[in-house]
């Protein structure tokens, strides 16, 4: 069971992963206050994108409204926690729960009723949109207004309630994304896993092979939602505000697929790669315009822009599957 | 025949749109038998098969497999009942490795991956193919691709294998040897119905051949009865064929 996670893995990909990890843990005590906060975007859009990428990478399902689990596992997170002062760890397990709902209503309709491809992202997309709207009426967690959390100015932190300073944020968003990408590893190498691929390449095929198309599916969606779910209770109790304009929105949805896009879909480093690069260029960019003096609105998102369509045209497969291939490292990882 | 047979397809229609592809069609195949479904182009022999596979539900008449009645169950499902096919136009998994192509089949019986691989190991191996194992499907030839949906559907473990046209575009010692693969699994028990038009491989393989001509069966019985069926002759080889 545990053994399959490194079947067929070079040794040098493991050392590789390995010094990875241990530059990221020690990460914390040598950089400043502002490279530790890229160090957590860049670990939590990594962390999103691999839960995208469960459905989209493995399953071969676009969603392009996965904001919508970001969302309604931050609401219900906070909610959970200002109205009845349920901390995060027990709030997630609903948060999860709920995700995991509204993604299983969604692909049962798409999967029951044949929609696919992108139909069934602009289902996706409808699901986040008027999620958002019902959101900016939801007067029990101050609708469009926002949904504030009560900031401590304790000194010390309190990990039972995720109030504290950033590098407690860091070391728990980096216990995630490392589980997350074990777990990955463990659902591609098993039987879900080549049901998944089968299915992305030739669902009929699939089929005809004995594998229940709809209900594999429906398992992607779940866990992608659960794992999304996850992402969004971080977002909650990291930035204390939530506006249904913002965290429903469809920017975030595109932000949340740009790592795994540019990375590659469908590998397994690919979203943490995409993320590193992408929230460092960006960064780097943003910062040089400052530097410069120009202060133009918008500029990250040009940026992207650019970025996707350069991988798009030159990388169709995102930039980790050729870098993997120099390397030397093994096929899927 | 006393026995039952495993497959019996009986009275089988499908209309589409008006067009009667397949008409109140009926056939059966015994159990360790290896059947042939012939006729000319478009006479409702894929159409045949994906109601038996489960893609179309006929619009009337039965088929029973293995005393069970299996007409109208997803495609699934029927391969769970212990019926492989392939495909006519092959639907490899491109991006996935031949070996891992076949190592999907072989989840079906065999939930371990480890044990699943080395069972799709020895099945691309008695298609020859355990050379090609690394490569993607997306990088093999056509006829590779063809054995490809073979090793695939074998590697379910079926009782019953249906092969659409898996011989068309191979080299006369190619077919050869597909047929010594099909004679060889179906000593080992497993029941063929094919669809194919290499002749070469019907008369060599089948011990009873069915012939579709506008959806209707012609003609059915031993081979070279069949192939000397004025019917056939004309509706199917032509009237100057000379076999």
């Amino acid at each position: 069971m545990i053994a399959r996670l490194t079947d067929g893995v070079p040794r040098r990909a493991l050392i590789l992963l390995g010094l990875l990890l241990a530059a990221l843990l020690v990460a914390p005590l040598v950089v400043d206050a502002y490279v530790l906060s890229i160090l957590i975007l860049i670990l939590y859009f990594a962390y999103t994108g691999q839960a995208w990428n469960v459905m989209m990478g493995f399953a071969g399902q676009l969603s392009l409204g996965h904001s919508l689990y970001v969302g309604v596992a931050a609401y219900t997170a906070a909610a959970l926690y200002v109205h009845f002062g349920l901390g995060p760890w027990a709030g997630v397990w609903l948060a999860i729960l709920i995700s995991m709902a509204f993604g299983l209503v969604i692909g049962f309709l798409a999967f029951r009723f044949g929609i696919g491809g992108v139909y069934f992202a602009l289902l996706t997309i409808a699901f986040a949109e008027f999620t958002r709207v019902g959101f900016d009426h939801f007067t029990w967690v101050n609708g469009s207004g926002g949904f504030f959390l009560p900031v401590t100015q304790s000194e010390d932190n309190d990990p039972f309630n995720l109030r504290g300073d950033p590098v407690m944020f860091y070391y728990l968003l980096l216990a995630i994304t490392a589980l997350a990408f074990l777990l990955c590893r463990w659902l591609l190498t098993g039987r879900i896993g080549y049901y998944w691929l089968a299915i992305r390449e030739e669902p009929e095929a699939a089929q005809t092979l004995g594998i229940n198309v709809f209900r594999c599916k429906m398992i992607a969606v779940a866990i992608s939602a659960g794992m999304t779910a996850l992402s969004g209770v971080f977002f909650a109790f990291y930035y204390n505000n939530l506006f249904p304009e913002q965290i429903f929105s469809m920017s975030r949805s595109i932000e949340l697929i740009l790592g795994p896009i540019i990375g590659g879909v469908g590998s397994l480093f690919g979203p943490i790669l995409g993320a590193f690069v992408l929230t460092v260029l960006a960064e780097t960019v943003t910062e040089l315009m400052h530097a410069l003096g120009y202060d133009i609105p918008g500029i990250k998102q040009v940026f992207y822009g650019i970025c996707l369509g350069a991988v798009v045209l030159y990388l169709p497969n995102g930039i980790w599957p050729p870098l993997r291939k120099r390397l030397g490292l093994g096929d899927r990882s | 025949m006393s026995a039952a047979p495993l497959l019996a397809v009986e009275g089988i229609s499908k209309s589409f749109r008006g067009l009667r592809a397949v008409s109140a069609t009926s056939l059966s195949v015994p159990e360790g038998g290896i059947v042939s479904l012939i006729g000319p182009n478009g006479a409702g022999k894929t159409t045949c098969f994906n109601m038996i596979a489960g893609v179309f539900r006929p619009d009337e008449g039965s088929i029973t497999f293995a005393g069970r009645r299996i007409d109208g169950l997803r495609p699934d499902l029927i391969c769970r009942a212990g019926i492989g096919r392939t495909f006519q136009i092959v639907k490899p998994f491109k991006e996935l490795s031949a070996l891992d192509n076949v190592i999907v089949g072989a989840l079906r019986a065999e939930a371990d991956v480890r044990r699943a691989r080395k069972k799709a190991e020895a099945v691309l191996d008695r298609l020859g193919m355990l050379d090609k194992r690394d490569q993607p499907a997306a990088q093999l030839t056509l006829p590779e691709r063809k054995r490809l949906e073979v090793a695939r559907a074998l590697a379910t473990e079926p009782k019953l294998l249906l092969l659409d046209e898996v011989m068309a575009g191979l080299r006369p010692t190619e077919t050869d040897q597909m047929v010594a693969v099909f004679r060889d699994l179906n000593r080992q028990g497993v029941t063929i119905l094919l669809i194919e038009h290499v002749m070469r491989a019907v008369m060599a393989l089948s011990q009873q051949v069915v012939v579709l001509h506008y959806g209707e069966v012609i003609a059915a019985g031993a081979p070279e009865q069949v192939v000397r069926d004025p019917a056939v002759l004309e509706c199917y080889l032509g009237e100057e064929a000379d076999i």
